[in-house]
């Protein structure tokens, strides 16, 4: 844990004005410094995981998101088990540690279907199951009438080890009121977060940035995630990421009627995404780890990215379904994530869940 | 960043080789981005430079096979592709006639219409070394182009294409560029410099002039009135030391004639060449622009192609030292060979934002730099 210190702390205003005014290379100047004094030892860490979405019915719809599917689609599917267990023997052959289970809200699935899984999944294979976000977990919590802390208690009793920071997206309810109305307000996104970290659960927290959200709501967001930091410790990582308007329904609307509304003014470009990791790296003085996405900016901005606050490649993702729906794909093997975290000048490391270093590169 | 070489940049001093190979050895990425915005700054101030272009390749034969290329072709090779006249004067029409639907077109068909009709003030063409073609069929190429559009800018033909010409014509290197002028060449690019080193060059496209001969075109062009621009493909075999010797040749040249307008850094790519390799990495490619910067203290203008580059890369680069993006490209064939990372084309729209959200003003420019219209 890093310690926290009150004076040297730089407050909601400050960082606003950072993120309206800085300059940029000053910014990730800074950013850097407290990078390295957080991880001396010139390392980028990185997991072998693959993520198993298990299914893409969800009656979130959320407006910019490309994935989601109504259970009636044709495209519209299920996970069976003998996939999901093909899928992680090839995750465990490629030398993973972690499976990344994340889907859509599902209306005919509940805990017992859950219970199930993560049991079925534990029996066969000794792997850390990071899974469920917090939408799924209020989900399910909602649909079998039990309380997050009581959901939270049986899925990690059946085996689920950590939590994924995705949902979050901005913690406004502002912003969420347009961009996913029936997805859970901020407040029940940091409650389960909070009752995993009390549970003794790690989890990692996010941030989808780049659609309607003002830089007050990106200050919001930050502040959420460092007083509850301050009251658990237990974020591993926090991953800001933009949002990827293709094929998305926010796309579509901000172009028709409701325009004013829905106005992405453009897509994040390179200039904005190292601001605000760099701004993320400065204010959340408490967490660990920045982690650089690769998924949304490529592995030269990854690269760069190591020198504006980040210090871990996250995911090798040996199977990505989600971004890719918005028709942003990078073709990245493990050897293209050695290789670029080695040329950015860093030795490459590979991690656990945990980020216990397992392997040097 | 060591101070000295800080201290010179400020006063407005040349740095030395030895200077330059610091720069590019040194990690400090912050502090050289810094500078080579101050000087960037002192050149250009805030601005920062796109074009509306579109890119022509006549033909992917070629008689070179350089083994960083993915691009180029064997007569008779599966994917060999020649185009014809008439097919690239339709090319170039074709964003006009998509253009002029339901449009007045009228109007559109009025000569001094029919540049701002393109939807491009300028063509860049550069193709392979063709076996058959002879030198007045890229005569007839470009007085064609002239005649259809008059207004059009024609940037082609590498210094490697000219000194092919010159040998399949007899012609001198004066007369080869001298003719060409006259049917219509407005000015050259930048490309087949690669990197100048002997050594390097041996064993990356034997079969390619050699880089005073590279230069000895350029200041031939340079001197019969054409501007060009110089490039350096790095990232494959060669060393940092090799890059400063390319970019002090470039300087030298610079010093004598003044005929070079951009210096283009162009990040190697690996897929489908003989050399492999790995793509270059961001930092890299900040630091070669933004070295390049510093360095080349008598060049106007530092180009971060973005189709090389990659948009977001392009877009930092201009917080780097670079203070051009290039252009609108509609049609891009050679990067995109050796698995170039980009789309092919970008709307004037896209690249506008991209340079106002670095903090620049956006500059539309000609073909040498006159301001076309500003977006702040």
């Amino acid at each position: 844990m890093i310690e926290r210190q009150e004076k040297d702390r730089i407050s909601r205003q400050e960082a606003l004005s950072l993120l309206r005014k800085a300059d940029l290379l000053g910014l990730g100047m800074w950013a850097d410094i407290i990078r390295k004094a957080l991880h001396p030892e010139e390392i980028c860490t990185f997991v072998v995981d693959r993520n198993i979405n298990y299914t893409n019915v969800c009656i979130n719809k959320c407006t910019f998101c490309a994935f989601w599917r109504d259970a009636e689609d044709a495209d519209a599917y299920l996970l069976d088990r003998e996939t999901i267990f093909r899928k992680i023997e090839e995750t465990i052959a490629l030398g993973g540690t972690q499976i990344l289970i994340q889907g859509g809200l599902h209306p005919s699935l509940d805990i017992f279907y859950y219970v199930d899984l993560l049991r079925s999944v534990k029996e066969r294979f000794d792997i850390n199951v990071h899974g469920f976000s917090p939408p799924e977990v209020c989900y399910i919590a909602d649909t079998s009438d039990l309380t997050i802390r009581e959901t939270l208690s049986i899925l990690k009793a059946a085996g689920l080890d950590s939590i994924p920071g995705g949902g979050a997206e901005i913690l406004s309810d502002r912003v969420r009121e347009v961009l996913s109305p029936k997805k859970i307000k901020s407040s029940r996104w940091l409650e389960v977060m909070e009752a995993a970290h009390r549970l003794g659960m790690r989890t990692t927290a996010t941030m989808m940035f780049g659609s309607i959200e003002t830089p007050e709501d990106i200050i919001t967001h930050l502040e959420a995630i460092r007083q509850l930091q301050d009251r658990t410790g237990g974020f591993t990582a926090f991953i800001p990421w933009t949002f990827q308007p293709g094929n998305t329904e926010l796309q579509a609307r901000g172009k028709g009627q409701g325009a004013k509304t829905f106005k992405v003014q453009t897509p994040a470009t390179a200039v904005e995404y190292l601001r605000v990791l760099a701004l993320s790296r400065i204010y959340l003085d408490n967490i660990e780890n920045i982690q650089a996405s690769w998924v949304t900016q490529g592995l030269k901005m990854a690269q760069v990215a190591l020198r504006f606050g980040a210090n871990d490649f996250g995911s090798t993702m040996i199977e990505e379904n989600v971004v890719a729906s918005t028709g942003v794909s990078y073709c990245v093997t493990k050897d293209d994530i050695i290789g670029s975290i080695r040329s950015a000048g860093f030795v490459p490391v590979q991690r656990d869940t945990h980020y216990n270093l397992l392997r040097f590169f | 960043m060591i101070t000295s070489i800080r201290e010179k940049v400020l006063a407005g001093k040349r740095i030395s080789e030895e200077d330059a190979l610091h720069l590019f050895e040194s990690d400090d990425i912050f502090s050289l981005g810094s500078l080579a915005s101050h000087v960037a700054h002192r050149k250009n101030g805030k601005k920062a430079f796109y074009v509306r272009n579109r890119h022509i390749n006549p033909t992917n034969i070629c008689v070179n096979r350089c083994k960083f290329c993915a691009f180029s072709r064997s007569k008779g090779q599966e994917g060999a592709f020649e185009l014809t006249i008439e097919d690239i004067i339709d090319k170039l029409g074709r964003g006009k006639r998509e253009e002029g639907k339901g449009k007045d077109s009228r109007k559109a068909a009025r000569p001094e219409n029919r540049q701002a009709d393109l939807g491009f003030t300028e063509v860049h063409i550069v193709g392979g070394l063709h076996p058959d073609w002879p030198f007045e069929h890229y005569l007839e190429m470009l007085s064609s182009i002239k005649k259809t559009f008059p207004k059009l800018h024609i940037k082609a033909f590498t210094a490697v294409e000219i000194d092919y010409f010159s040998k399949i014509s007899g012609r001198s290197l004066e007369d080869t560029l001298g003719a060409l002028k006259k049917s219509g060449l407005g000015s050259m690019p930048g490309g087949g410099a690669e990197i100048f080193s002997e050594g390097v060059r041996n064993r990356l496209c034997p079969e390619k002039i050699s880089g005073d001969r590279w230069l000895k075109v350029m200041e031939t062009a340079h001197r019969a009135g054409i501007r060009t621009n110089a490039t350096m493909l790095y990232g494959h075999v060669e060393d940092l030391s090799d890059r400063v010797d390319h970019l002090s040749r470039l300087r030298s040249l610079q010093d004598r004639t003044k005929g070079f307008q951009a210096f283009i850094p162009l990040a190697y790519h690996p897929k489908n060449t003989e050399i492999a390799g790995t793509y270059t990495s961001g930092i890299d490619d900040l630091k070669t622009v933004a070295v390049s910067r510093i360095f080349l203290d008598n060049f106007d203008h530092i180009k971060a192609y973005w189709i090389m580059l990659g948009e977001k890369i392009s877009q930092l680069a201009l917080l780097f030292g670079a203070d051009d993006i290039d252009g609108t490209i509609i049609e891009e064939k050679i990067t995109h060979s050796a698995g170039g990372l980009t789309g092919e084309k970008l709307t004037a729209e896209q690249l506008v934002n991209l340079i106002l959200k670095a903090g620049k003003v956006a500059v539309e420019r000609d073909s040498f730099y006159k301001t076309v219209r500003m977006y702040r």
